[in-house]
C-alpha cells in the first residue's frame, strides 16, 4: 500500500520534471514571442512573419556581446565581467550582455521599420501585402543570422545549470525519481511574469500605452484626438524589440541556440496568437500555454509513467502518442482547428 | 464676421466636384444646422471646415483668423472638435479612458474637464469603468461629444448624430446638442432628421448639389414653403 501510494507520486514526480516544468519554461518563451506579434498586429495591423529570426537576431547580439565581455581586450580594459553580489553568480552572463542586445534590436527594428514598413504605411497597403513584405525581411534577418553566426548550434549558458537538480530533490524527497529546475527555465519564467506586468502596467495606465491602445482601437478617431501615429509606431517597435531579444535569449539559454530552430519557431508563435485571440494580449499569454503544454504532453513518452501507476504492467511500446519530429504538426493542427471552431480566438480577438 | 465660417467653398473628391461656392457660419451659443438631400455635400463641408478636405477655392476663417490651410490637428489645437458619424467612441476602452485619450494634446490637468462632461452626462460617471462598446447608442453618442469636448473647443462639428437610432434616443441626443449650445459653444451639425434638427436650431442652410438654396432660422425653414415641400414631407 505504502509503495504503492510511492508510485503515484513518483508518477506525477516523472510528468512535473518532463511535460509541466519544460511545458512552463517553453510557454513562457513562446507567450514573449506571441505578445510581440500580437502588438504588430494591434498596432501596424499585420502578421510579422519575422518575429522567429528577429528573435534570433537579438540572440546573436547576445552572443557576440558575450564574445566582446571574453575577448582579451575587455579584460585588460576592464575586468572580468563578474556579478556584483555573490548571490548572484548562478545567473548566466547573458543576461549581463541582454541589456546591449535589445538596444541592437531595437536599432535594427526601427531602421528596418524606417526603410522599408514605412513606405507601405504611406502607401496604406492592404495588410497582406505587408504581411510579405515581412516575410521578406524574415529570409533577410534569417540570412544575416546565419552570416553573423554560422548555421550551426551554439550553447551560451554559463553560471550554475541548476536551480536544484535531480540528487538534490530526492534526497530531499527520498523519491525514486527526480525534479529538476534548470536555471534557465526559472530565470524564463521570472522574466516573462516582470515582462508581462510591466506590459500591462504600461498598457492600462500609462498615456503612452493608453494612447498605443487607442490608436489599435480606432485609428481614425486616435488622429482626431491628436495622437501621433509615428511616435506610436516607434514605442510598438521598442517595446517588440525587448519582448523580441528577451524571448530569443531565454529560448537559447534554455535549448541552445540554433538558427534553423528560431525560424520554426514562427508556427508554435502564430498557434499561440490566433489561439488566444489575434490583437489581445492576453490571449496571447493563454494561447502560448495551450500550445505549449498540448506539445510536451502529446509528445512524450508514457511507458515509465505507466509502469509506475499500474504496477506488474510494462508496455511493449514507448507508449508515445505523436513522434518529438512532429511538434510542429501539432501547432499546425491546433491553428486548423480554431480557425474552424472558433476563429475569433480563446478571448476573441479580431477575425482574420 | 461669425466665429467659424466657411466662405464660397469649392471641394471635390479627386475629378468629383462636390461643393460649389457653399458657404455655411456659426455663431458662440448658436446651433447651425446642415440640411439637405443625400449626395448634397453636407459632410463635405464639414470636412473642409475641419481640414480632413482641402477646398480648391473659398476660405475657412476661424475667429477672425485664415485657417484654411491649417492641418486638422492644428484645428483642433485652436478649439475646433469633431464627433464623427461612426466609430466616433474607442469601444475596447473604458469611458474615463475615452475621455483621457480627447484630451491627449493636454498638458495641463484634465480632471476638471472630465468631471465637466460627468456633470453634463452623469450617466457617464456611473459607467465610467465600463467600456465604451458595451453602452447603449444614446450613452456612447453622450461619449462621443465627450471625449470631443476634453480639447475644451469652441467650436463642435457634429455629423449625423442622430443616425440610427430610435426616436426616444434622439431626442435624448438633442437634448444633449442644446446642453453643448447653452454652454456657450458653437455648434454645427450635419442631420438627416431635418424636421427636428430645424425645430431646435438657431440657423439652418440648405444645400442641394453642394450649393447654398435656402438660408435661415430654423423657424423660417421650416415655414417656407418650397423647403417644407422639398426636404421635410410637405
Amino acid at each position: 500500500m505504502v509503495s504503492e501510494s510511492v508510485d503515484i507520486l513518483n508518477a506525477f514526480a516523472l510528468l512535473t520534471n518532463f511535460i509541466i516544468v519544460p511545458a512552463i519554461a517553453y510557454g513562457s518563451q513562446l507567450a514573449l514571442g506571441a505578445l510581440a506579434v500580437t502588438l504588430i498586429y494591434s498596432v501596424l495591423r499585420f502578421s510579422n512573419f519575422g518575429q522567429g529570426d528577429s528573435m534570433a537576431f537579438g540572440t546573436v547580439m547576445v552572443i557576440l556581446m558575450l564574445a566582446l565581455f571574453q575577448s582579451d581586450w575587455a579584460n585588460a580594459n576592464f575586468g572580468a565581467i563578474l556579478p556584483p553580489y555573490e548571490f548572484l553568480s548562478f545567473v548566466p552572463t547573458a543576461l549581463y550582455a541582454l541589456p546591449f542586445a535589445i538596444v541592437f534590436t531595437a536599432i535594427y527594428l526601427l531602421v528596418m521599420d524606417k526603410l522599408v514598413y514605412q513606405h507601405y504605411r504611406r502607401i496604406k497597403a492592404k495588410p497582406i501585402t505587408v504581411c510579405m513584405v515581412s516575410m521578406g525581411l524574415m529570409f533577410v534577418t534569417g540570412g544575416l543570422v546565419r552570416i553573423i553566426n554560422g548555421p550551426e548550434r551554439l550553447t551560451f549558458d554559463d553560471g550554475a545549470r541548476f536551480l536544484f537538480s535531480v540528487r538534490d530533490f530526492k534526497e530531499f524527497t527520498g523519491l525514486t525519481q527526480g525534479i529538476a529546475i534548470k536555471t534557465s527555465q526559472f530565470l524564463t519564467v521570472t522574466v516573462a511574469i516582470l515582462l508581462v506586468a510591466f506590459l500591462f502596467y504600461f498598457l492600462n495606465r500609462t498615456k503612452t500605452g493608453k494612447s498605443m491602445r487607442a490608436y489599435s482601437d480606432n485609428e481614425d478617431l486616435a488622429l482626431l484626438s491628436g495622437i501621433d501615429p509615428d511616435k506610436v509606431v516607434r514605442v510598438t517597435w521598442l517595446i517588440v524589440a525587448v519582448f523580441t531579444a528577451i524571448a530569443g535569449t531565454l529560448y537559447g539559454l534554455d535549448k541552445g541556440f540554433l538558427p534553423f530552430q528560431y525560424h520554426q519557431l514562427l508556427l508554435p508563435i502564430f498557434a499561440s496568437v490566433i489561439v488566444g485571440g489575434i490583437g489581445s494580449p492576453m490571449g496571447a499569454i493563454v494561447g502560448a500555454f495551450v500550445v505549449s503544454f498540448s506539445e510536451l504532453f502529446l509528445t512524450y513518452a508514457y511507458k515509465k509513467f505507466l509502469i509506475y501507476l499500474l504496477p506488474g504492467y510494462v508496455p511493449d511500446s514507448l507508449v508515445q502518442l505523436i513522434g518529438v519530429e512532429y511538434k510542429y504538426a501539432i501547432s499546425f493542427v491546433i491553428l486548423v482547428v480554431v480557425l474552424l471552431i472558433r476563429p475569433t480566438g480563446i478571448f476573441k480577438g479580431k477575425v482574420v | 464676421m461669425a466665429y467659424l465660417e466657411g466662405n464660397s467653398l469649392v471641394a471635390a473628391y479627386g475629378p468629383v466636384p462636390i461643393l460649389h461656392e457653399c458657404s455655411i457660419s456659426v455663431e458662440k451659443g448658436e446651433l447651425a444646422v446642415i440640411v439637405g438631400p443625400n449626395g448634397a455635400g453636407k459632410s463635405t463641408a464639414m470636412k473642409v471646415l475641419l481640414g480632413m478636405l482641402n477646398p480648391s477655392s473659398g476660405s475657412v476663417i476661424f475667429d477672425g483668423q485664415d485657417i484654411t490651410h491649417l492641418s486638422t490637428q492644428e484645428r483642433i489645437k485652436l478649439g475646433l472638435a469633431f464627433v464623427p458619424q461612426t466609430n466616433n467612441v474607442f469601444t475596447s476602452m473604458t469611458v474615463h479612458e475615452n475621455l483621457e485619450m480627447g484630451g491627449f494634446l493636454r498638458d495641463d490637468d484634465i480632471s476638471h474637464t472630465i468631471q465637466e462632461v460627468y456633470d453634463l452626462f452623469p450617466i457617464l460617471y456611473e459607467k465610467r469603468k465600463q467600456n465604451a462598446g458595451e453602452l447603449s447608442g444614446g450613452q456612447r453618442q453622450q461619449v462621443a461629444f465627450g471625449r470631443a469636448m476634453m480639447t475644451q473647443p469652441t467650436v463642435m462639428l457634429l455629423d449625423e448624430p442622430t443616425a440610427g437610432v430610435s426616436p426616444i434616443v434622439m431626442d435624448e441626443i438633442f437634448s444633449n446638442i442644446l446642453d453643448l449650445k447653452n454652454s456657450g459653444r458653437a455648434v454645427l451639425m450635419v442631420e438627416q432628421n431635418a424636421q427636428q434638427a430645424l425645430n431646435i436650431a438657431d440657423k439652418g442652410f440648405v444645400l442641394v448639389s453642394g450649393r447654398n438654396t435656402h438660408i435661415g432660422t430654423g423657424k423660417e425653414l421650416i415655414a417656407d414653403p418650397e423647403v417644407r415641400k422639398k426636404f421635410l414631407g410637405g
